[in-house]
């Protein structure tokens, strides 16, 4: 059990650099979900801005992920700190989900019950927060929860431009050419993953469940 | 909702006026040059196909559209001069299935103008047993969400919360269209009886020529977007417009002729 070794020898390593994951994923999470819901809701009020916006999050996915890390290090402002730039990176990837889920999810909110909310003098306001959110809910944190897992993932490449991080061992065990400190990298990593998806694949159920009482 | 300066004018003044009205959508005209007057406390069913205009009509009246050409007259003041908001607050507008929000319980379903209008809570539960009593249906329910109920109690829900803030006007579009026939029969009954009680002025678009027969006073039968004809309801079986006749032809096909409301009435 050399790998079982290495973590318990380790531990104190382990433990610091998947709590250096988590602030990662999360911030870039909680950051891409500031943006990337209020941009949703937006092109569902302007419909002629949703192209451009869901063009540009779908332009940034598909640029290779170590690319999107190389080609942001010459940002000044945050060139010196690796760990900024990382978290930037991985909430631009991010976008993409959040902002095709709040869309989807509003959109597809029974178009009977919006009238009727619109015909009974809703304002906008309050037909968005007090019926359009809570129905598209559901679908929302669907793709908070495929953002989140997304992000925990991508989080590895981070240590690539020295931001920490479990890829920290990755990086370290490929150049030793060692599999147990690589194991020590992506195992917690992927736990944390799997962890992540199964609490929020509880809430988007939970949440899911308001629609279904239509 | 809008109290007019003296009462002997409001009561002359019709509560609602077409004056010349169309409406395009990209081009195709789905109303055309409708001239139309409803008074205070009447009913005036809508009646027709699909396509023929008749939720066009309704929509237009608390502005979730707005005319292409000619005015609509809203309490003698014109929908593009109200506040569509204040304007919606003052007409109760029931749709197909009730249209409720599947996320509220009934009791919120019921008490949301109450409640956007910030009634004081007391007044808004009170107002709600008020009306859950009206529509016959039990307060038990007030704690259960739509998907609860039946189809019936669902429209009967429907009713209540376009009743909630006491408006002047009520707008039902194909109300009662989703609900069997047992079901619908009652609920038509229930309805003209409130509605001999409550003397709203009411809007009623349907495509079953029976129920308008029940509830109407005033028939406008519409086609591809053109108001056909405009009569009282006694006298819209006896019109001999081929299309009135095509109606009634089409609703007198039935075998069993001892119904007690429309095929009577259409014997006549």
């Amino acid at each position: 059990m050399n790998f079982l070794q290495f973590m318990m020898t380790n531990r104190q390593q382990v433990l610091e650099l998947t709590l250096e994951h988590i602030t990662l994923a999360g911030v870039a999470t909680i950051l891409a979900a500031l943006v990337g819901i209020p941009l949703g809701i937006l092109i569902t009020r302007v419909p002629q801005l949703g192209k451009p916006v869901l063009g540009g999050a779908n332009i940034i996915q598909t640029i290779p992920s170590l690319a999107l890390f190389g080609f942001l290090l010459p940002a000044p402002w945050i060139g010196a700190r690796a760990g900024r730039l990382a978290i930037l990176a991985l909430a631009l990837y991010a976008l993409l989900p959040l902002i095709r889920n709040t869309y989807a999810g509003i959109r597809g909110v029974d178009p009977s019950v919006v009238e009727a909310g619109r015909a009974m003098g809703l304002t906008d306001r309050q037909l968005l927060f007090q019926v359009e959110l809570p129905l598209a809910s559901g679908v929302i944190v669907a793709g908070v929860r495929i953002a989140t897992v997304l992000s925990i993932g991508l989080a590895t490449i981070a240590a690539a431009i020295g931001a920490g991080g479990l890829g920290e061992f990755i990086f370290r065990g490929l150049a030793m050419v060692n599999n147990q400190v690589i194991l020590a990298g992506a195992i917690p990593a992927a736990l944390l993953a799997l962890i992540a998806d199964f609490l929020l694949g509880q809430l988007e159920r939970r949440l899911g469940s308001l629609r279904g009482r239509s | 909702m809008t109290t007019a300066p003296s009462e002997a004018r409001a009561i002359e003044r019709p509560a609602i006026e077409f004056d010349h009205v169309s409406f395009l959508l990209n081009g195709r005209p789905l109303l055309e040059d409708l001239v139309l007057s409803v008074k205070r406390g009447e009913t005036v069913v809508l009646l027709g196909r699909s396509g023929s205009g008749k939720t066009t009509t309704l929509k237009l009246i608390n502005r979730l559209l707005l005319p292409t050409a000619g005015d609509v007259r809203v309490n003698g003041r014109r929908t593009t001069e109200w506040d569509s908001i204040r304007l919606r607050r003052g007409i109760g507008y029931v749709i197909q299935d009730g249209g409720l929000f599947p996320h509220f319980t009934v009791e919120r379903n019921i008490a949301l103008v109450p409640r956007i209008e910030n009634w004081p809570r007391q007044r808004v539960e009170a107002r709600v047993s008020e009306l859950l009593a009206l529509v016959g249906l039990n307060d038990e329910l007030a704690s259960r969400y739509p998907s609860q109920l039946s189809g019936g109690q669902r429209q009967r829900v429907g009713v209540a919360r376009a009743l909630a803030a006491d408006p002047t006007i009520l707008l039902l579009d194909e109300a009662f269209g989703a609900l069997d026939p047992i079901t619908r029969s009652e609920i038509q009954k229930e309805f003209r009886t409130l509605q001999q009680r409550m003397r709203k002025t009411v809007i009623f678009v349907t495509h079953d020529l029976r129920e308008a027969l029940l509830l109407a006073d005033r028939i406008a039968l519409m086609e591809e977007g053109r108001l056909v004809v405009d009569l009282p309801a006694a006298e819209f079986t006896r019109s001999e417009l081929p299309l009135v006749r095509a109606y009634i032809e089409a609703f007198s096909g039935l075998p069993d002729t001892n119904s007690h409301d429309g095929i009577t009435r259409l014997a006549e």
